[in-house]
């Protein structure tokens, strides 16, 4: 097959437990992410999707198994990949936006102060941070306001790819909704390639191409991958009008519900462990053998 | 009183506090007997004669007025103004502080990234930490052949242990998340150290480099005692000598302002570098 623009390859993640024998985490998992791909990853605690996040971000080194960006090993951290963690890490002894230009002089150390205070400030006010609040600390700064920082650090360095960590994970479920939108916002205005981690269903419809669907740890894997066929641009109160969402939404719930566990510890075969590519799309069933172009573009499948 | 604030009325307080403490104090001074009480027999053992007592605190402030009138005055080795005394110990206790920091922050820093370098060096600073300061004034006097550089040695290894541990501790606990984003940022080690880690460690290495100037200047009171020659301990000791305890009392007072200064100063730069999470 091609290579994707991102490629995971049998990666392995094992830990040395205290008893002697290693705990495998996550063994030979593979996938693909593609250019300009919103990707969201699905999976209980423990499975290991934290630990994938790490390694993508070049903070944690794999057992075994490569991961490619543009053809080339990542290794070690680098500033083409940025990070959003999930709980902020701004510098707490610097304002909203040093914390931006401290991190923009880094991507970008010939432009003048002048214009990194510009770029960081324009960031910022695409997340709705203006005036007087980017010269506060992040101590007096909302914890949905400093998520919207390290969202503006982030989307600021123009990474190839965007790794976040369960965003609004710390975040009450009306700030998570504005943040949301204020990310498709952002990205809709880019080329950005994202990897997500969330353990919220309905965000990961809301904001990706595709949801990776992991199985419980130990040994867990990616086992399935399930395309978004609901439109761009999306609105959270009118996706879930759309025939698609729920779906699309059953079949995660059940996948998480039983199927996690079901598929648990098992291989694919084959020897290969790529995910499955799940498409549903009531759109198709209907229209007379649906190859709408406008569709087939914006969606793609990793499993050939 | 309900009208004051509450800073108002500790001030007030303060100074009911002061008032009462120096008018017992006054009125503890046993009077000396009028001549015409004395008996036959005290007269001739001699008890009229004023004895030497605790000097009511009228006397002290007289002194203070006389010496802060003029603190500089220089008539001789052994008669110096009070302002040339805690200028000399303030020089030792300043370079022996700085000197100190000079050594214990660069290696707390690298104690504090370096877990084996911590753990080698731990059962040293365990043992050589507890040490009383003076105790290590015969060596040094012996070895520096030089009481005033002596005075200053003391200084340093007083000081060099609250700064040193406090930057291990500050930079061994700052958050892995912020070196993750220096890691993410392609800092290299030393721009991670300078603008990730040291403001991240710099509340705990100035609460260290406070201690340490507390202990400092615990210490050099002491040490002047035993080196002599100048600066407020030598001072202090000067004055029982020659049994003027006006002096002796005022001195004292002056150790506690100086004191009190260094640390204000400490305690302004820990704001200064305080930051909320």
């Amino acid at each position: 097959m091609a290579h994707s623009f991102l490629s995971i390859e049998n990666l392995t993640q094992r830990f040395a437990s205290g008893k002697g024998e290693d705990l495998t985490v996550f063994e030979d998992a593979s996938f693909g992410i593609e250019k300009g791909e919103f990707v969201c990853i699905l999976g209980h605690s423990g499975c290991g999707k934290s630990t994938i996040m790490n390694i993508l971000a070049g903070l944690a080194e794999p057992t075994s198994g490569v991961v490619l960006m543009d053809g080339k090993e990542v290794s070690g951290p680098s500033l083409d990949r940025g990070v959003v963690f999930q709980n902020y890490s701004l510098m707490p002894w610097l304002s909203a936006l040093k914390n931006v230009t401290f991190a923009v002089a880094a991507r970008y150390p010939r432009w003048s102060k002048a214009k990194v205070v510009e770029h960081s400030t324009q960031y910022l006010a695409m997340v709705g941070l203006q005036g007087d609040a980017i010269h506060r600390k992040p101590a007096q700064l909302s914890g949905g306001m400093r998520q919207r920082v390290s969202i503006a650090r982030a989307f600021a360095n123009h990474p190839k790819l965007l790794l976040l960590d369960e965003p609004f994970g710390a975040l009450d479920a009306l700030t998570r909704g504005t943040i949301q939108d204020e990310l498709l916002k952002i990205w809709g205005g880019t080329e950005q390639t994202v990897f997500m981690i969330t353990h919220d269903v309905d965000e990961a419809i809301l904001l990706a191409d595709r949801i990776l669907l992991m199985t419980n740890g130990p040994y867990a894997r990616v086992a399935e991958s399930v395309e978004i066929t609901i439109p761009r641009p999306r609105k959270r109160e009118e996706i879930i009008e759309h025939p698609n969402y729920y779906l699309i939404r059953n079949h995660l719930l059940h996948f998480l519900g039983t199927r996690s566990k079901v598929l648990s510890g098992q291989r694919t075969g084959q020897g290969s462990n790529r995910p499955q590519t799940i498409r549903l799309d009531r759109m198709e069933e209907t229209a007379t053998e649906s190859e709408d172009p406008a569709q087939a573009t914006s969606l793609r499948a990793v499993n050939e | 009183m309900q009208q004051l604030s509450t800073n108002q009325r500790a001030l007030v307080l303060s100074f009911l506090l002061l008032v009462g403490g120096l008018f017992l104090w006054e009125a503890a001074i046993p009077a000396q007997k009028a001549a015409s009480e004395l008996t036959e027999y005290e007269k001739l053992t001699g008890a009229g004669a004023p004895k030497a007592g605790v000097p009511p605190p009228s006397q002290v402030l007289v002194k203070a007025w006389e010496q802060l009138s003029d603190p500089f005055y220089d008539a001789g080795p052994n008669d110096k103004g009070i302002g040339i005394q805690v200028a000399y110990s303030l020089y030792r206790v300043l370079t022996g502080y700085f000197l100190a920091a000079l050594i214990a922050i660069p290696v707390g820093f690298l104690i504090g990234m370096s877990p084996v370098a911590y753990k080698a060096l731990n059962p040293f600073i365990q043992v050589l930490r507890p040490i009383s300061p003076l105790a290590w004034m015969p060596l040094a006097l012996f070895i520096i052949q030089d009481s005033n550089a002596s005075a200053i040695f003391v200084i340093f290894i007083c000081s060099i242990w609250p700064m040193l541990i406090n930057t291990a501790f500050g930079v061994a606990g700052v958050r892995k998340d912020w070196i993750n984003v220096a890691r993410t940022h392609e800092l290299g080690p030393v721009k991670t150290a300078l603008t990730v880690i040291l403001p991240a460690a710099a509340p705990t290495i100035v609460t260290g480099m406070r201690i340490s100037i507390g202990i400092a200047w615990l210490v050099i009171v002491a040490a002047e005692m035993l080196v002599g020659g100048t600066g407020i301990g030598y001072y202090v000791w000067n004055e029982w000598n020659n049994l003027d305890l006006t002096s002796v009392i005022f001195s004292i007072l002056v150790i506690g302002v100086v004191g009190m200064a260094l640390d204000a100063a400490f305690g302004a730069v820990q704001r200064a570098v305080a930051y909320a999470e």
